[in-house]
């Protein structure tokens, strides 16, 4: 196996609310390793984000809490370090693009000066050498006539430009690892692809490691190597990309893979297969397995207890007792 | 292609672009840029294409939420953009809409029975109270809820739920044609698969017709009979559904098809990129709308603007080159 | 629980509360109040102003001493126990003049802020559906009304038709008429500007279509669908316009353009006091503090309400 770059540990992260206390993110187990893309997969609420956030430590706290585990970034507990040490780390090792192009740039400075500005701040260059930088990392990420649109504002940018715009910011301080929370979730199909294929060239190009948060089972059929399935703050299942696809073990991947529609089949026409349900509040989340009411092999074992991750083949690792 | 029964001719939707200091009108959005097509009774046709291609727009022309610039719009041997307001009124009845976004579509101030009721009160469908009340739980049962969401609040609920409460206010009215503006685009995956699967039972029981808007081509490719494909507000390609799948004509199309991802990796595809972006609405190309991104452009695209043609039986293609 | 873009934390916790709260029920308003009920100042305030308008309207009958009883004896006296708030230089007891003032002070503030709310909303609902030339023509004519300078068109207003009404409504009608008028009159703006953006942005949402897809009259799209939704804000600016109007009433009675000298409000006992600062402070004091407390509870009952009625938690 290669160099574990990122190792979250038995990670909860709790947030307070008038409610009561949401586990967002309740005992996650995840790793990464140099230069693979994982995928993290799951529908609202499982705690993706939340997750990919506490590895940036950009959860607001309070109201959040890291109530127990660790995230050991090479070797190193992220999770005690103080601020400035953390700021280190952002954008220079790791860094992260959101789903939102339109609302990650800030409307009143040209992409130029932002990209710059990130420059300048980890790297210590003139702000002459920064621009300059900019332009290069816009054409790093093929926008066309980069000298030029490096003085523009986001407005100026379509969508799909302005998520390039934002993968060019996070890579400009060529970062090992890049998260990337629902990148191409607001675009459109054949701009996601465009954008997917870019990651993926920047990825080739930068020796990087990429951990994808999405929702969507064909963006990770796609791209990814390796798929952590998280269902109500709870990873439920971890394998290799062909070895999910082919084989879900989880009842719950099962039902993700088997109610999507598929455009290359031609027997298309039967009767999507429906998860019943919806998903546990995280206030009061049962006791057992998380999935257990929605679960069709239910048993009265489930209820009772939640099954810990047990390998079931190479890098196959599933929560549950079948 | 069974009877027809909702015919779209020629459709025009342009959007005023207000500027300068009297909010004179100094441009125009074509939104919807002369589209034509057929519903037959009982058959569903999926509309699709990327945002701002126009889609929503159509959807709207149809039922007049929008008023549309020009064009006709024919439902049972009337042109529906002719009417008067009583006579549109009373249309509301057989044309229903379901829409996206089952956060903004409800009211959040009225109780689930308000809700579904509430086209039963304005077209005064129940006698008295209690055969209100019936209706409304007979309509909550064949969407799936129960009795007792009735007394309840919109917020109560989880996406799906409230999609369901949704499709009942459209039942209410026993609709022929209901218009799908996206109903599944703001659900997750594992709920996607209920609304579709309840959609498509209802179409059955009730013998429904649908419009289905939508940009995720699967989904439109599991529920449509025939789907029309969408660019810059024309219609570029008409076809049952397989045959687009399996010999898509439009270079678009085929394009929007290979973006697709397919949730399977042992599936590796030639995957056709289009380069940049949807030019502006506002100035749209000349001559055929895609030729700045086609990949099998020639001079004189920039020049004509090529027409739907039935280039195979049911399938129409508008584009010069291919067909 | 839903929603296809699981972006933010902030958009997931609020779903998966409302889902664990599916046993007990709230409707939209009871949720309200139960966000209220944790903002505690305004719930501190509610409780004072509660007391305070209790103690006006029940007060004459716990304290039963005319206002106007002259007592040359007593006057000028401090607060004791015949006389709790002290006497006024006509030995008249504070207490029962501030107790009937604060009857008219308040009654000032809550119907000129219904005269207020009526037009603002009026003309703001008017001005949100029609839109257009109507719209254009009545945001106009408010922009022009907050133009104006308030207080001296309030004086010149209260100068030129005080006579007139005072004849047909009698003398102190016709003061509380004129003044509820003239404060209210001079206040809807803001509710008509803030009811013409929430009708422009409420009217677009998906759940108005729904409405018009189903056949629904214009009037009812109004009062089913678009009013009860833009009342939170309204309600906010409603509360503030109370404190407003009580600060302008006293502000005309200081200024003798109020009510007649013989009828104690807040602010005239106010003026009364303002000769007397050095030898009988109280007189001065009392009414101020009541004002001051008043105004300020409800300024805070308007925070409150800000927070349990905001709008991107209801819709």
């Amino acid at each position: 196996m290669a160099e574990n770059l990122l190792d979250i540990r038995g990670l909860k992260t709790w947030f307070k609310t008038d409610d009561g206390v949401v586990r967002a993110v309740d005992g996650v187990d995840l790793h990464l390793d140099r230069g693979e893309t994982l995928g993290v997969v799951g529908e609202s609420g499982c705690g993706k984000t939340v997750t990919a956030r506490s590895v940036l430590k950009l959860i607001d706290m309070p109201p959040g809490r890291f109530e127990a585990g660790e995230i050991l970034w090479k070797g190193r507990n992220l999770i005690p370090l103080p601020a400035e040490e953390m700021n280190k780390i952002r954008a220079r090792e790791i860094a992260i693009i959101f789903q939102e192009p339109m609302t990650s740039l800030n409307p009143v400075y040209t992409v130029g000066y932002q990209i710059a500005e990130v420059l300048r701040q980890h790297e210590n260059l003139s702000r002459k050498q920064a621009v300059e930088g900019a332009v290069e990392m816009l054409r790093l990420v093929n926008i066309p006539n980069p000298g030029k649109r490096v003085h523009d504002y986001p407005h100026q940018f379509s969508g799909g430009m302005r998520q390039r715009v934002m993968i060019a910011m996070a890579l400009s301080c060529k970062p090992q690892l890049l998260i990337a929370d629902e990148p191409t979730t607001a675009l459109d199909v054949t701009i996601q692809a465009q954008i997917l294929e870019l990651m993926q060239e920047m990825k080739d190009r930068l020796g990087m490691s990429i951990m994808l948060i999405t929702h969507a089972m064909g963006v990770v059929a796609e791209t990814c190597q390796r798929v952590v399935v998280m269902y109500a703050g709870k990873v439920v299942e971890e394998a290799p990309v062909e070895a999910l696809f082919a084989n879900p073990r989880h009842p719950y991947t099962q039902g993700l893979i088997r109610s999507i529609p598929r455009v290359d089949r031609a027997a298309a026409k039967e009767r999507l297969e429906a998860i019943p349900g919806t998903v546990p509040s995280l206030l009061t989340p049962p006791p057992g397995c998380r999935f257990a009411a929605r679960c069709k092999y239910a048993m009265d074992v489930c209820v009772t207890a939640m099954p810990p991750l047990k390998e079931v083949g190479p890098g196959h690792r599933v929560a549950c007792v079948l | 292609m069974s009877e027809t029964l909702l015919s779209v001719k020629n459709l025009k939707k342009h959007f005023a672009v207000s500027g300068g200091v009297f909010a004179r009108e100094v441009d125009r959005v074509h939104a919807v840029d002369g589209v034509s097509f057929d519903i037959g009774k009982g058959e569903t046709l999926g509309l699709v294409g990327e945002s701002g291609c126009g889609k929503s727009t159509t959807g709207r022309c149809i039922l007049r939420l929008i008023e549309p610039s020009s064009g006709e719009v024919w439902f049972e041997g009337a042109d529906v953009t002719r009417l008067g307001a009583d006579a549109m009124r009373a249309l509301r009845r057989d044309m229903q809409i379901i829409f996206q976004d089952p956060y903004a579509s409800l009211n959040p101030r009225l109780t689930v029975g308000a809700i579904v009721g509430e086209a039963l009160q304005i077209h005064g469908l129940a006698k008295s109270r209690r055969a209100l009340e019936e209706r409304v739980l007979e309509l909550l049962e064949t969407v799936g809820l129960q009795a007792d969401h009735m007394g309840r609040f919109p917020h109560e609920f989880s996406g799906g739920q409230r999609q369901r409460i949704g499709i009942a206010r459209a039942l209410a009215v026993d609709p022929k044609l209901v218009i799908c503006d996206e109903p599944v685009s703001a659900l997750d995956v594992s709920i996607q698969a209920q609304v579709i699967n309840l959609l498509e039972d209802l179409q059955e029981k009730f013998g429904l017709t649908y419009l289905f808007i939508a940009h995720d081509l699967s989904v439109v490719e599991h529920i449509s009979t025939r789907i029309a494909v969408m660019y810059l507000g024309r219609v570029v390609e008409i076809a049952p559904a397989r045959d687009l799948y399996d010999t898509p004509l439009h270079p678009y199309s085929e394009a929007l098809l290979s973006a697709v991802p397919i949730p399977d990796p042992t599936v590796k595809r030639k995957r056709i990129m289009l380069e940049g972006d949807v030019p502006n609405p506002i100035r749209p190309p000349s001559g055929c709308h895609f030729h700045t991104r086609c990949p099998i452009a020639r001079p004189d695209c920039s020049q004509r603007s090529p027409a739907l043609e039935e280039k195979r039986p049911g399938h129409w293609v508008a584009c010069h080159y291919r067909g | 629980m839903a929603g296809s873009t699981p972006a933010s934390l902030t958009a997931d916790a609020p779903a998966e509360t409302s889902a664990a709260r599916k046993a007990r029920r709230f409707s939209p308003w009871q949720e309200a109040w139960r966000r209220f009920r944790r903002h505690k100042m305004a719930l501190v305030s509610a409780f004072a102003l509660l007391v305070i308008v209790f103690a006006v309207l029940a007060g004459p009958f716990i304290w039963p001493v005319p206002i106007n009883e002259i007592d040359f004896t007593a006057k000028l006296q401090g607060p004791s126990v015949s006389h709790p708030m002290g006497t006024d230089d006509l030995g008249q007891d504070l207490l029962a003049r501030l107790i009937y003032g604060g009857r008219i002070s308040l009654a000032v503030g809550v119907a000129a802020m219904v005269v207020a709310i009526f037009v603002g909303v009026l003309i703001g609902a008017i001005a949100g559906m029609a839109s257009g030339a109507v719209d254009a023509a009545l945001m106009w004519v408010t922009d022009l009304f907050l133009s104006l300078p308030q207080l001296p068109l309030l004086l010149l207003v209260i100068y030129l038709f005080r006579e007139p009404v005072k004849g047909v409504l009698g003398i102190e009608g016709g003061a509380f008429v004129l003044i509820v008028a003239v404060i209210g009159g001079t206040r809807w703006m803001p509710a008509a500007r803030l009811v013409r953006a929430q009708f422009l942005s409420i009217r677009e949402k998906e759940f108005v279509e729904a409405a018009r897809a189903l056949g629904a009259s214009r009037l009812r799209l109004v009062l089913m669908h678009i009013l009860p939704n833009a009342m939170g804000p309204v309600i906010v600016v409603a509360t503030i316009d109370i404190a407003a109007a009580i600060i302008a009433e006293s502000t005309l009675s200081f200024l003798g353009l109020g009510f007649p000298s013989d009828v104690p409000t807040w602010g005239s006992v106010l003026r009364d006091a303002k000769d007397y600062l050095d030898i009988a402070p109280h007189w001065a004091l009392f009414p101020g503090a009541l004002i001051f407390i008043t105004v300020l509870a409800i300024n805070f009952i308007g925070d409150g309400l800000r927070d349990a009625l905001d709008p991107r938690r209801v819709l």
